[in-house]
């Protein structure tokens, strides 16, 4: 038994090296002195301080932020009301089979596919309008798409566990629709509100692809610029910007599992 | 028809119930159809029409673009093609694999710790999950470069020549898929095996059964639902990557991913790249649907 202790102990630990050892590896060469190769030559921030000059990458990091936040907001409104109206009210079995496999599309197809059908819906739609070109637009459109069924799913999870025990006891009371929405189902839903809002937002950062298919010349984002930058030529600012963005996760991560810790617990 | 019924106590006609509900539902769903359903459907329409000089669409409906995804061009029969989609299921499946032999003893190790450290490991797997792409697969980029160890190793023991890194290949799509990938399985994994009842392995082992058959009947049939869910959630977005076969394939390693957005990107060909999503299409669905024979239903949250 012990010897295959150590054995799944080692085999996790270097699991959890080869994970992190890229990645460490990017933050070790993000504070090196040199502009061109891999040898050392003594600590520096001045890459860092040469990002927060670099216009292209500032007006990239503020098209990031804008897509995030709101796309957010977009898709934690409609997939809140998607999940109310989904689980509050008496649909027919065949309607919720509809609904469920719609919601559940974005999740179960490849992001690639629904790119390349944005790719071409947008295609038609610019001859209609011409919001529809390559842009920031689109791209906050594409990423509200994938991000409502994931609110959705985490808002009606949330729904079901809550119960309707509370909603019925106020109607009991006489509560009105608008009061019993207002004041009743939407302050014990918060929790799964935010938790799908933050779930959407760290889609929104994840994201690569949907991003790629949509952008147009001015909407460029960090992991866009990223990518043209591996491909093209690659400076220690990648490196800096890079750890950063590392750095930004785990803050994320740190407060999503405080907060759902927190809802958990309650 | 009027009928009245009860709902959450209040007597309602159902009609207005109904009429209610669809308020609700309405905006999500609109958002839903015009952007998801109607472009998927546009996707499959699209497959049949061709490519005119400029790169626009011609509506000749034909199955060109299937026979040519089949391999056959000008030049005779090509399986190129198919070659591409054959090596990006083999590619999926080798990740998947892959990731659920390292999966299980990263699991095993979390689950033993005290709860307090517990969720502090379990962050360290999360933190590289949330990671964007771009990001872990750069970093295989810069730690695969000819100035580092690795690569140094590699042409020590006649690998590679040296002096050249260990990108592009079909080595370094394998480690960033692996890495990329090894989360997803991972965590659905873990809150399996946290609540596996260790009692059943005890038994075993009071019975004498050897390690081998421990696993395969005390320890996988209790994990089956975390690791199913791992499976698909890795299978899936596995076959149609792109980003890692870009940036650490090259030109060497093409998958359906890539050919996908050549279609969209340089060559504008619209029509053929729809008919390539709708074989990459087909193959997702079909391992969606060997997991669902399995499994009940998708419960993916």
């Amino acid at each position: 038994m012990k010897r295959i202790n150590l054995l799944v102990n080692t085999m996790a630990l270097g699991t959890i090296c080869f994970l992190y050892l890229p990645l460490m590896a990017v933050a070790f060469f993000s504070v090196n002195n040199t502009k061109y190769g891999l040898a050392w030559k003594g600590f520096t921030l001045d890459w860092y301080l040469k990002l927060f000059q670099n216009e292209v990458i500032l007006h990239a990091a503020w098209n990031t932020l804008v897509l995030a936040v709101v796309s957010t907001l977009v898709s934690t409104v409609l997939g809140t009301v998607l999940a109310i109206g989904m689980d509050r009210f008496p649909w027919p079995k065949r309607m919720n089979t509809i609904l469920d496999l719609t919601l559940h599309l974005p999740v179960v197809i490849p992001d690639i596919i629904l790119a390349a059908a944005l790719v071409v819906a947008f295609g038609f739609l610019r001859q209609v309008s011409s919001w529809f070109e390559p842009g920031l637009f689109s791209m906050i459109i594409g990423h509200i798409t994938f991000q409502v069924a994931f609110v959705a799913l985490v808002v009606r999870s949330r729904l079901i566990s809550i119960g309707k025990d509370v909603e019925e006891a106020a109607r009991d009371l006489y509560a009105s629709n608008a009061y019993l929405l207002w004041k009743i189902t939407l302050p014990l839903l918060i929790p799964g509100i935010i938790a799908g809002a933050m779930l959407a937002f760290t889609l929104s950062l994840d994201d690569f692809v949907i991003s790629f298919f949509t952008a147009g010349p001015d909407s460029v984002t960090l992991p866009l610029y990223i990518f043209a930058a591996v491909r093209r030529v690659v400076t220690p600012q990648i490196h800096a910007l890079s750890t950063l963005v590392l750095l930004v996760t785990i803050v994320l991560v740190a407060l999503m599992e405080r907060f759902s810790r927190k809802t958990n617990t309650k | 028809m009027n009928r009245l019924m009860v709902w959450y106590g209040e007597l309602v006609v159902q009609k207005d119930l109904i009429k209610r509900g669809a308020l609700f539902l309405s905006p999500g769903m609109l958002w839903l159809m015009i952007f998801l359903v109607l472009p998927g459907l546009i996707l499959v329409v699209i497959s049949f029409a061709g490519r005119g000089d400029y790169g626009e669409l011609v509506w000749d409906f034909s199955l060109e673009n299937y026979r040519r995804l089949m391999g056959y061009g000008i030049f005779g029969w090509a399986p190129d093609y198919i070659l591409i989609l054959l090596r990006s299921v083999w590619v999926a499946i080798f990740t998947t694999g892959l990731s659920v032999i390292l999966s299980y003893p990263l699991c095993f190790f979390i689950a033993r710790k005290p709860v307090r450290t517990r969720y502090l490991w379990l962050m360290v797997v999360i933190i590289p999950f949330w990671t964007n792409m771009v990001i872990r697969t750069y970093s295989w980029f810069l730690i695969l470069a000819p100035e580092l160890p690795f690569a140094k190793l590699a042409a020590y023991l006649k690998l590679v020549s040296p002096g050249m890194a260990l990108y592009p290949s079909a080595f370094a799509v394998y480690l960033g898929m692996i890495s990329m990938f090894l989360p997803f399985v991972a965590l659905p994994l873990f809150s399996s095996v946290e609540r596996l009842d260790w009692t059943l392995v005890e038994a075993a082992q009071d019975l004498y059964a050897s390690n081998l058959r421990i696993f395969m009947h005390a320890i996988l049939p209790q994990t089956l639902p975390g690791l199913s869910v791992g499976i698909i959630l890795t299978l899936v977005p596995a076959m149609g990557m792109f980003v890692v076969p870009d940036l650490l394939g090259g030109a060497k390693y093409m998958l359906v991913g890539n050919l996908i957005q050549q279609q969209f990107g340089a060559s504008r060909d619209w029509a053929f790249g729809a008919a390539i999503s709708m074989g990459l299409m087909v193959l997702t669905m079909f391992s969606l649907y060997l997991y669902r024979r399995k499994n009940k239903g998708i419960e993916l949250l």
